[in-house]
């Protein structure tokens, strides 16, 4: 078995969290009342940062033990 | 735990809670993408009977683990709860602490080892192993038959909610859920299952990690938070876990301590999480021994934070919402919000488009989650237990992978069968969630005699787990037929059906356990050599004398227990 669940996380959390922060960005300007309600703070932005950063290290980390896997497995 | 206290009403409010933005629907979209991309991709590697049926038996321990923890966390289960704590308090926490804390580590430490070694691959396996073909047939039908029952069950209700939150229409919400699950679950077996469910875990937190934050935040933390609950309802029990539950009269859920410490935290807790092989069969997937007996300590330890994001919220909506939530008959009456919504209306609270989807794409995860890992357990039993054990016992092993997977989609057919079953029928659900609770009980008195007691023979296993579950439905019948009889069952004329559930099963699994113990004595012992790797005494259990302290089982055991009891005593 050569899939390290890491990757497919990592990879999910980077597309939303890419999506999040890019529409939160966008709405940073465009519609700032959208915040009213999370109490003034762009969650969209924020937390879609947050999601990129552990959606990169669970894609790097998952990403880098395949590879490790299959260096060993080449090279016995 | 498997009863739902969730059913939402078959009339709700025409108007939904919020409707979803473009930017949610992709999310969404991005989801349901990467649960089928990892299904088809994991296909090419699921050959033999072990990959299908036993995801090679190749887990580490935290897959595993978080694996172990999913599958029982339905988003039913998440939306129930936290209902349950705005209605009830801080009570409610018990069912996630003393109801499943004990339990996880006992099954780690205790009873993992004759699981594993017995190199059995479901529960009903074991007591196949144990006590013989008949208490595995006894098992593994009454097993089968619930849990596609079950999960019919759990999508009616969840295609209920998404119609109540977001207007979707019942069968575009069953089948498009469904259907994924059953594509994915028969492409790749139960490595696809066990690698969706973590997915699946990190999604349902990431989805509903801020609402306890900006609750928190806007409350002024929890003494702000307890503050405000006291001011709203000019009581303060519901905020304590305990310090209120010396009588039966004196907190919000009318129990006393020895009803929640007894009969939730030993036999239904100990029957769910050590018995119930839709858990048990995430654990038996782990790669080794070590592995398999920390995967439920792991489990515990994050099964301690779940209330962060379920019981908080609950309680946030007592404090923080203007509006007063009622039950569901009053909402459907009034047009108001019953508390069974608690969750999703904290969720529309702090949480704008955007936001949102990743919510509604946690509870459906969570749905899924819990789908999954019914359907991948009743193939395990029904192929191995049930179809090779007395229907076709020496076919290859392709044979059997093929009939797993059409197994697979037929549990998902016959569950939306029992949906709308339960769509035409209401009452079908009390009688159905009542049977799940016949079963448990008794089954984990023959489960840990078996295990602990080299004695128990082949006859006494049977005639317990037999007498044990007539013993459950006669008591539930006697009831139903004559409510007077209440006093004698729950012990109390006034108990309610939360208390009835725990003394019927209490009083079944003393049946089963005297029963066992007395057919067993009447009965020739088997010897011990035939008991090897099945029983307390007669296994060589590796030793862990050369592992580092840090690395033992029992070492993150004691870390869990002291965060446990630390919880408690914060919370009294």
């Amino acid at each position: 078995m050569n899939l390290d669940i890491r990757t497919p996380i990592g990879l999910l959390f980077l597309i939303i969290g890419a999506l999040l922060a890019v529409f939160g960005l966008a709405t940073h300007f465009t519609d700032p009342a959208l915040y009213d309600r999370s109490l003034g703070v762009n969650v969209n932005l924020w937390w879609g940062l947050a999601m990129l950063i552990f959606g990169g290290a669970m894609f790097h980390y998952g990403r880098r033990a395949t590879a490790r896997l299959i260096a060993a497995a080449q090279n016995p | 735990m498997p009863g739902l206290p969730l059913i939402v009403a078959a009339a709700p409010p025409a108007e939904r809670l919020f409707s979803l933005g473009v930017a949610d629907l992709v999310i969404i979209a991005a989801y349901f993408a990467m649960v089928l991309a990892i299904g088809l991709y994991l296909k090419g590697q699921t050959q033999t009977g072990e990959d299908f049926f036993m995801a090679g038996r190749e887990m580490t321990a935290w897959i595993a683990g978080l694996s172990f923890l999913s599958a029982n966390l339905g988003s039913l289960e998440l939306m129930g709860w936290a209902a349950a704590s705005y209605q009830y308090g801080l009570l409610a926490v018990h069912w996630y602490w003393i109801g499943a804390i004990p339990a996880m580590l006992f099954l780690g430490v205790v009873m993992m080892p004759f699981y594993y070694i017995s190199k059995t691959h479901s529960v009903p396996g074991y007591l196949q192993l144990r006590f013989g073909e008949s208490s595995r047939a006894l098992a593994a039908v009454s097993f089968a038959f619930m849990t596609v029952l079950m999960s019919g069950i759990n999508m009616y209700s969840m295609a209920l909610v998404m119609k109540v939150v977001l207007g979707w229409d019942i069968n575009f919400s069953i089948w498009a859920s469904s259907l994924t699950v059953a594509a994915y679950v028969a492409l790749g077996g139960l490595r696809s299952a066990i690698f969706n469910e973590v997915l699946q875990f990190v999604l349902i937190w990431a989805g509903a990690l801020l609402i306890p934050i900006l609750g928190l935040y806007e409350a002024g933390g929890w003494a702000g938070l307890q503050a405000r609950i006291a001011e709203q309802l000019g009581r303060t029990d519901f905020t304590h876990a305990w310090s209120t539950l010396g009588s039966f009269q004196d907190n919000p859920m009318g129990v006393h301590w020895t009803g929640i410490v007894f009969g939730l935290g030993w036999v239904i807790s100990f029957g769910y999480w050590t018995t119930d092989f839709l858990v048990v069969q995430r654990v038996l997937a782990a790669k080794d021994l070590r592995a398999a007996k920390m995967a439920p300590i792991i489990g515990a330890a994050f099964k301690m934070m779940v209330p962060f994001i379920v019981i908080v919220p609950g309680l946030l909506g007592l404090a923080l919402l203007p509006e007063k939530l009622v039950g569901e008959a009053e909402a459907v009456a009034t047009g108001g919000h019953s508390y069974n919504e608690v969750l999703p209306l904290m969720l529309a609270r702090y949480c704008g488009p955007g936001l949102l989807g990743l919510g509604i794409t946690a509870l459906i995860a969570g749905f899924m989650a819990g789908m999954a890992g019914n359907v991948s357990a009743f193939a395990t039993v029904w192929t191995y237990d049930l179809y090779r054990a007395f229907i076709k016992p020496d076919a290859d092993d392709a044979h059997y992978v093929a009939m797993g997977r059409w197994c697979t989609i037929l549990g998902v057919m016959v569950s939306i069968g029992t949906a709308y079953l339960v769509m035409e029928f209401e009452s079908i659900m009390d009688y159905v969630q009542a049977l799940f609770s016949f079963f448990i009980a008794p089954l984990f008195g023959t489960v840990i005699l078996g295990m602990l007691w080299k004695r128990a023979t082949s006859a006494g296993g049977f005639w317990g787990l037999l007498t044990g579950t007539l013993s459950s439905i006669a008591m539930w019948a006697w009831v139903k037929l004559d409510p007077s009889a209440l006093r004698y069952v729950a012990l109390s004329p006034h108990a309610k059906d939360m208390a009835e559930n725990l003394y019927r099963g209490l009083w079944s699994w003393i049946i089963c356990v005297v029963v066992t113990v007395v057919v067993s004595l009447a009965t020739r012992p088997k010897p011990d050599s035939e008991l090897v790797g099945l029983v307390y005494g007669c296994t060589p259990i590796p030793s862990e004398n050369d592992v580092a302290l840090w690395r033992r089982p029992i070492f993150w055991a004691y870390a869990v227990a002291v965060v446990f009891v630390a919880l408690n005593l914060y919370f009294w």
